[in-house]
């Protein structure tokens, strides 16, 4: 695990109490006991708390579309999941990494849940699938800046 | 992280990143729940809203548990009240799913529940602390019968992959073994004199005493496999009648073993403040709490209504919204205030006039990803075959943990478990981004690892997962302590004559007790505001 992602899951977690995290601390060899990721975009179900997906496409199929749909049309409620099939807001590659690694609304971050590697595939694969075809690719590095600060312990 | 980083002492930070990152997502939900949630329930009793409400009109947005209390208590004040509802029914994320019943997802996903006549399962809330006094005094006042839910088994399971060959430990194994070998540990540091400097020679006879006791050590303060031990953690081979009736100890388990297996880390489940005993749930499912606080309601809901538009000004508060049959028309209702218990998720979508502090507090909460799985088998062979009679194994597979109905036990027939809870996590979301069938299916994979029958009993399931329910897109609210202290006060003010409640405007995120003291406070403040002007 990277000191940057240390950093933002403890954002996320930040009203965890350190007792519970003493705990839990020692449990590290445990979870990382058995796998059950099979290969490429195939459903998957990441053995820990990250996802274990690599691909562009298989984050999307096992994550995205969770909300977004397969079809990347998004979805109607009570509320909306808005499309990302031909979304002109994918335009500036910014805004997606963005939202995936800070969230938005009642998006969650997902991102952090991903490496900055995981984070720029899966932003690449919607920005060059769905009717989408924007060839500027953003990379990890794009990825690391948006990441948010730390915060002291 | 180096195997090597759990020598050195980790600072908070890595300690929080951990719990997330390692322990999995039923571990952070203990985490995440923790703060603020140590305390009892802050209720004081049925609420009087007295004073002269000068015929004053209240909308309610929303028929859960949030919106009903409100409409029941201002409608009991003297207002004139209309409730708003999204779904065809009461109650919200106070949800039950029986056989014949018929769930559509987003994205049109739809399943057919194919419980037999009897059987259930709560998508949503599943249980009561005995702390949740609000919620428990409308159950009584609403005449809702409850019953105990076994929150604690001890002869229920605990499973590591990567454990015991992939074997299974009961509760009482492992909870008397490693509480065995620790007390063991501390006699032995007291009895040669290492703890002199931390306890009074005094307190260290009685402390003996206490591990002994508690431990179930010998006349050597040692944790061994005998009839003592035996009378704890059970027999290998129990005692009996007759002839051969003598009854033998089985072998305990070493406490590297235990250490290493990090079974353990599901212990705390059993010591937190919200699971302990005694817990509730409706008798017949957990819907029965919102259908009597409906029934209560009677005509003053309005059904199929989608929320489409939150206008106010000086003089009052005009809601559009389209009935779901007829979603062309938009209608209107007006009030002099309006209680607005939409979920966040959702009310960030809609146009509102609220100030711009409010509106950020809106747009601040992220909605937590949760998946839970009923499972119906022919038999109920974790009674029959593993005489575990209610409470929950947990699994460091993705499904989390396997939970066993509290009712009807002894029974023959079929059985409905809950057979995935998973809250947050990677799998939560992997779980919601497959189609229902395979959400089933996977459950039923991984849970035979747990329970071998499963394949030969399982008859057929439903999942929900709560990212892909029309009515919520999300679980609940997920607060961090840096959102809420920076949005939590603006998310519950008054602000002109909105004000919201919700689950997510409490310290109690994605509790039923949440949602009613969200919404006896924004009243009860409502209240003062009306008969004060």
């Amino acid at each position: 695990m990277t000191r940057k992602h240390t950093q933002h899951a403890s954002r996320v977690l930040a009203c965890a109490v350190a007792i519970i995290a003493a705990v839990l601390l020692a449990s590290a060899a445990g979870a990382q006991a058995q796998s059950t990721m099979p290969s490429a975009a195939e459903r998957a179900v990441s053995p820990g708390f990250r996802f274990a997906e690599t691909s562009g496409e298989a984050l999307y199929k096992n994550v995205c579309q969770a909300c977004h749909m397969p079809d990347a049309k998004g979805a109607t409620g009570a509320g909306t999941y808005p499309a990302l099939a031909r979304d002109q807001n994918l335009a500036a590659a910014g805004y997606p990494v963005t939202v995936v690694v800070n969230g938005l609304r009642g998006m969650p971050p997902v991102g952090y849940m991903m490496t900055d590697e995981q984070v720029a595939a899966v932003v690449n694969y919607v920005r060059t699938h769905f009717g989408n075809a924007y060839p500027d690719a953003v990379t990890a590095a794009d990825v690391k800046t948006v990441r948010p600060a730390s915060h002291s312990p | 992280m180096s195997s090597n980083g759990e020598s050195k002492a980790p600072s908070r930070r890595d300690l929080l990143a951990l719990i997330g990152t390692i322990a999995g997502s039923a571990a952070m939900y203990e985490a995440m729940t923790s703060l603020g949630l140590a305390s009892d329930s802050a209720y004081n009793g049925p609420i009087t809203l007295s004073g002269d409400v000068k015929g004053a009109s209240v909308l309610v947005l929303g028929a859960g548990l949030a919106g009903m209390t409100a409409a029941l208590e201002l409608r009991k004040a003297g207002y004139k009240v209309k409730v708003l509802e999204y779904n065809r029914r009461a109650g919200g994320r106070n949800w039950t799913l029986r056989g014949g019943d018929t769930f559509t997802e987003l994205g049109g996903f739809t399943q057919d529940c194919d419980f037999d006549t009897g059987l259930y399962f709560n998508p949503g809330p599943w249980r009561i602390p005995y702390h949740h006094r609000a919620l428990l005094d409308y159950c009584k006042r609403l005449n809702v019968a409850l019953e105990p839910f076994v929150e604690l088994n001890h002869n229920a399971l605990l499973h590591a992959s990567g454990a015991f060959g992939g074997k299974p430990q009961r509760i009482r194994d492992i909870e008397t073994d490693f509480r065995g070998h620790v007390s063991e540990l501390l006699a032995k540091v007291a009895t040669q004199g290492r703890l002199d400097e931390a306890v009074s020679a005094e307190d260290r006879d009685i402390l003996l005493a206490a591990l002994k006791s508690w431990g179930a050590l010998d006349q050597n303060y040692a944790y061994k496999a005998n009839l003592l031990t035996a009378d704890f953690r059970g027999h290998a081979k129990g005692p009996g009648g007759g002839l051969s009736a003598a009854p033998v100890a089985g072998e305990t388990i070493g406490l590297s073993e235990i250490l290493k297996s990090r079974l353990w880390r599901y212990l705390q489940n059993f010591s937190a403040h919200l699971f302990q005993t005694t817990m509730f749930e409706p008798a017949g499912g957990m819907d029965m709490i919102g259908k009597a606080f409906a029934r209560q309601l009677g005509n003053i809901i309005h059904y199929d209504a989608k929320v489409t538009r939150i206008a106010q000004d000086g003089s009052g508060v005009t809601v559009s919204y389209v009935d779901r049959k007829d979603p062309a028309a938009v209608q209107t209702a007006k009030a002099d205030w309006c209680v607005c218990t939409i979920p966040l998720s959702i009310l960030s979508q809609i146009p509102l006039s609220v100030g711009p502090r409010m509106k950020a507090a809106i747009d601040a909460v992220p909605y937590a990803s949760a998946v839970k799985i009923g499972l119906q088998f022919k038999r109920r062979f974790w009674e029959e075959d593993d005489a575990i009679y209610g409470g929950i194994s947990f699994t460091d597979l993705p499904i989390r943990q396997i939970a066993y109905p509290s009712s009807d036990l002894n029974r023959r027939g079929r059985g409905v478990l809950l057979g995935a809870y998973i809250f947050e996590g990677a799998g939560a979301y992997e779980f919601a981004a497959m189609p229902p069938a395979d959400r089933v299916a996977r459950a039923v994979e991984f849970g035979a690892r747990v329970h071998p029958q499963y394949p030969a009993e399982f008859e057929n399931g439903v999942a929900v997962a709560w990212h892909r329910v029309p009515f919520t897109l999300g679980c609940a609210g997920f607060w961090t302590d840096e959102t809420r202290a920076k949005h939590y006060e603006d998310l519950c003010q008054i602000d002109g004559r909105i004000v919201l409640a919700g689950e997510h405007a409490s310290y109690l995120p994605a509790w039923q007790e949440g949602a009613i003291l969200s919404s006896l406070d924004a009243i009860t403040r409502l209240h003062e505001r009306v008969v004060k002007t």
